[in-house]
């Protein structure tokens, strides 16, 4: 059989959804009421009343809650999911406002009605009059702190924390060069095509719960869920179905409306479904990115770095229910590929009176990688160097893997690099991207008035991030092979690359495994799909429980065959004895074996009732045995993985409009060995055309009071195919991670990462000005150049 | 307070369905609730992402900018509807299987119904014209460069099952 592990092949996921037969949240629950939110217009204010007659009379509506209707723990504030020593004034919202709102978009009134027509019309009838407050927008803002966001968290900070490795003071007084950089980089949002949606139903003479969450964790909330309405764990079913996007948005919860419509379901004893608009994804849902750094940096006349220190303020919203697992991120990723000298990095995580911040693709390392690919580039400019020179004076080398930072990682664990090799990887984009040749480009180009420039990014990011997955793998009577593993799937193939695991382990063709994720009835330990972790943590769990199930039934397969097991092989879902032409006997015949029946229900289970199988000798099924071919079992590294890459971009600016144009955009990414080279380049492709949003058109418009004014897809850039380059130029580098039986590193983020930074590397190639803010539009860029011009005119 | 219904007749893939809507019902929801037919996805209700395009009288329209009073009689393709009398997927279709141009797969009821009416008008694209064509088509997961494939694909197969 060919391995199938590698292989390109196409998605068994696409048969279903290209007929217009994937299953999304909203394509479920037909008979279900329907939710719509009162929201508040307001970016901070307090509530001074709620009138809700004027929606009473509303035909079809069913009930209006507020947050005097909510019970016990549902009255408390939402979880803090992550808690941090360092984090010490977390604070997190309450399913409906109690009091306060503190952005634009947080849910006040909560509406079930028939359809949401109706529910729309009576949420519109309600008034809720607020004294508004002074609001605290962006960093700036929340630093100054001459208004709170809370007002008992003093300078709108909930956390502030420092790693320090090396003494930075000495190593910068003693650097024969110094640069001072300030950087920024604006909001922006996952933003998946599908938003966020949940349906719930309670049923009441089981007294169970099943929930549907368009989530990156059903476990997750699931937990969350239970632990709200004081239900057991067993009680309750989260069950993913197709989900149209997620990008790090999806793994936030429990959203309000998460615990709201499963209680609002069991109060009304009827389905209910939230299903969120775009307006409502845009103002509450979450964001990320937005910071602002100040950099000093240390070197020597080689352009080697002698010590780093990095000052940035993060600005995580409202509240902060995800904890400062991104500016942790930020601050341990900047790193790169990079050996610092001497490191100091400290960080603000700050209140505003914006949308709330969790993890979207990439998760703080776009911001990082921008700091320090446009530091790297200052120095190159500083000493007259190329910017690739620069840049591999400073690379950790391969032979120093594995490399320890002496930092602590988003983890709480030791940031050590497992493996890489950087200098192969700035080769192999040079050779791609043509980075030599670039000077005769310029030059051609130059001669018929054109403005090129190039940009590169080089990023480490670390993938498969603990603590655990785990996965099930067990043989039918039939020989169909079902898999489950726990964490949720928007996207990324999973029912096809880890049924490639199977077919390898397990010898079984493609066709008989079936995989099903995020389903708590039939995988409930997990923990989600974020950090690049699916393949590296699934995956390998899904390799040792399909291992376990081979192990299984090659054992019983040498009692059937009588044979000896080291003498087995597993073909095509036939154990064959080696050499023994005819001695072979199907999994499908072994699983009904290996489960000793009483009841003969059918022909197979008939060969396999008490009195057909077995050593009478013996008990039925043994001491140490169970019965069935399956296995179970979990992954749980002592870290994450370290992927690399690097790009390049070369761009064309107009020297009229101002204009940004791509030329080239090249890739070269190390994830290790990869399962399904079509779905990575896929993710790679994905990726590219978020950093390109984020380079060139994305950012959250909020106004000085806390509006968000482009909260619709008319105003929010996203690319159409016209933003994003023609062609995506791919190269691999697969050096294998020594930390997971398949080497595997993660590739879900890796495509974003140095997107930004590359831009403002290329940019400022193009037009000799420097670029320390991103995303950069036309007019940005031509207002920089009218700024420039002032300042080099005399 | 109570809506004033409205009696509507659609043909959608076919076959016919008798509807009564409130005059504020919007074709998508039409579509999706009252019929069931929920491989049209919505991803922004005001016409701009073209996730939930239909195919009216064979001309894509988005059907979250309909409403399904104004569609009495009208002939309507969903994506359900591409799929082929026996079973088999239309050549636009088995494109995007092949050249894998779709992750999540919300937005690709819309490009599959945009893309089928466009290679009905252009059945031989240039790379410039395949973007052209889903230029007006919203996809967060796959960056358009395995969309563009499969537009020309897409017109390869129809050649091939032409020839045949
Ligand atoms: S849902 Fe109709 S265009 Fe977006
Ligand atoms: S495939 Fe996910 S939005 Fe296009």
């Amino acid at each position: 059989m060919t391995r199938m592990f590698g292989q390109p092949i196409p998605r068994v996921e696409d048969d279903r959804m290209v007929r217009g037969h994937g299953g999304y949240l909203d394509d479920l629950g037909h008979d279900a009421l329907a939710c719509a939110f009162v929201r508040s217009p307001h970016a901070h204010a307090e509530i001074v009343d709620i009138d809700v007659t004027g929606a009473l009379d509303v035909d079809g509506l069913v009930a209006i809650y507020t947050y005097e209707d909510l019970p016990d723990r549902l009255a408390d504030p939402l979880p803090l999911l992550i808690p941090h020593p360092a984090l010490t004034e977390g604070r997190t919202q309450y399913a409906l406002a109690r009091e306060r709102v503190n952005h634009v978009g947080e849910p006040v009134v909560m509406v079930v009605a028939q359809d949401r027509y109706v529910a729309e019309d009576a949420a519109e009838r309600i008034l809720v009059s607020y004294r508004s407050l002074p609001a605290v927008v962006g960093i700036e803002a929340a630093r100054a702190a001459t208004q709170l966001v809370h007002p008992d968290v003093p300078g709108n900070i909930a956390a502030n924390m420092l790693q320090t490795v090396g003494d930075v003071d000495a190593a910068l007084a003693a650097a024969p060069h110094i640069l001072e950089l300030d950087l920024s980089i604006e909001r922006s949002a996952s933003t998946p095509m599908e938003g966020r949606g949940v349906l719930a139903r309670w049923d009441p003479e089981s007294h169970r719960l099943r929930l549907w969450s368009s989530t990156q964790t059903s476990t997750g909330v699931r937990a969350a869920v239970a632990s709200k309405l004081g239900l057991a764990l067993v009680d309750v079913d989260v069950i993913t179905p197709d989900v149209g996007g997620g990008f790090g948005v999806k793994i936030m919860h429990p959203w309000p409306e998460e615990v709201l419509v499963p209680w609002a379901a069991r109060q009304l004893g009827r389905p209910v479904k939230f299903v969120e608009d775009r307006r409502e994804h845009f103002i509450s849902s979450a964001h990320e990115r937005a910071q602002l750094h100040h950099v000093r940096v240390g070197f020597d006349r080689d352009g080697v770095i002698l010590g780093l220190d990095v000052r940035f303020w993060h600005d995580h919203g409202a509240y902060i229910p995800y904890g400062i697992i991104v500016p942790m991120i930020t601050s341990t990723q900047l790193l790169g590929p990079y050996k610092p000298g001497a490191y100091r990095v400290e960080f603000d995580s700050l209140y505003t009176n914006t949308l709330i911040v969790t993890p979207y693709r990439g998760a703080g390392r776009p911001q990082g990688v921008f700091v320090m690919e446009r530091t790297m580039d200052a120095i190159a400019a500083t000493l007259d160097l190329d910017r690739t020179v620069v840049r591999e004076r400073n690379f950790i080398q391969p032979d120093e893997m594995p490399y320890d930072h002496g930092l602590l990682f988003q983890d709480d664990r030791p940031l050590i690099y497992d493996s890489g090799d950087y200098p192969t990887l700035l080769d192999k984009l040079k050779k791609l991207v043509g980075w030599d040749e670039f000077e005769a480009f310029r030059e051609a180009a130059r001669a018929e008035g054109r403005r090129v420039g190039i940009g590169l990014g080089c990023y480490v990011e670390g993938t498969g991030v603990g603590p655990y997955e785990g996965a099930h793998v067990v043989v039918e009577p039939s020989g169909k092979v079902k898999v489950a593993t726990g964490l949720t799937t928007q996207g990324q193939g999973h029912q096809t690359v880890f049924a490639q695991i199977v077919a390898d382990e397990l010898g079984v063709p493609l066709s008989d495994i079936e995989v099903v994720t995020g389903d708590t009835r039939r995988f409930g330990y997990a923990v989600g799909t974020f950090a690049s972790r699916a393949a590296v943590m699934s995956g390998s769990a899904i390799a040792l429980a399909a291992r376990a199930a081979r192990a299984k039934a090659l054992k019983v397969a040498a009692d059937a065959l009588e044979a000896n097991p080291d003498d087995l092989d597993i073909v095509d879902g036939i154990v064959r004895v080696a050499g023994v032409p005819g001695a072979e006997i199907s999994l499908g015949t072994l699983a009904v074996l290996a489960n000793p029946l009483r009841y003969a229900f059918d022909d197979a289970a008939k060969a396999a009732t008490q009195f057909a199988v077995g050593d009478t000798s013996k008990p039925p099924v043994g001491e140490d045995d169970e019965p069935g071919i399956e296995g179970r079992d979990y992954f749980s590294p002592m870290q994450s993985t370290f992927a690399s890459g690097m790009h390049a971009v070369v761009v064309e600016t107009d020297p009229d409009t101002a204009e940004i144009k791509i030329l080239r955009y090249c890739v070269v990414h190390d994830c290790g060995p990869l399962i399904n080279p079509r779905i990575v380049e896929g993710q790679i492709h994905g990726g590219v055309a978020q950093g390109v949003g984020g380079a060139l058109y994305e950012r959250m418009a909020y106004d000085e009071a806390g509006q968000l004014q482009n909260a619709s897809f008319m105003d929010f850039l996203m690319p159409y195919v016209s933003e994003v380059p023609e062609r995506i130029e791919i190269d691999h580098l697969e050096t294998p991670s020594p930390l997971n039986p398949l080497g595997i590193k993660g590739a879900g983020e890796a495509g974003v990462i140095p997107g930004a930074a590359a831009f403002a590397s290329a940019i400022e190639d193009a037009e000799g000005i420097t670029i320390t803010a991103m995303p950069i539009s036309p007019s940005e860029l031509f207002e920089l150049r009218r700024r420039h011009e002032e300042r080099s005119s005399p | 307070m109570t809506d004033e219904l409205f009696d509507v007749r659609l043909v959608v893939n076919g076959a016919a369905h008798d509807v009564r809507v409130p005059a504020r019902r919007l074709l998508s929801d039409t579509l999706r609730h009252d019929l069931q037919l929920t491989g049209t996805h919505v991803g922004c209700e005001h016409g701009v992402c073209g996730a939930c395009t239909v195919l009216v009288g064979g001309a894509p329209m988005r059907s979250c900018l309909l409403l399904t009073v104004s569609m009495d009689g009208a002939a309507i393709t969903t994506v359900e509807g591409l799929t082929e009398a026996d079973g088999a997927l239309s050549a636009v279709q088995q494109a995007f299987v092949d050249c894998h141009g779709l992750q999540c797969g919300f937005c690709t009821p819309g490009f599959l119904t945009t893309i089928t009416a466009g290679l009905r008008a252009n059945p031989d694209p240039t790379e410039e014209q395949a973007r052209e064509l889903i230029g007006g088509n919203l996809c967060r997961c796959t960056g358009y460069q395995n969309i563009v494939r499969s537009v020309l694909r897409a017109a390869e197969l129809q050649r091939e099952r032409a020839a045949t």
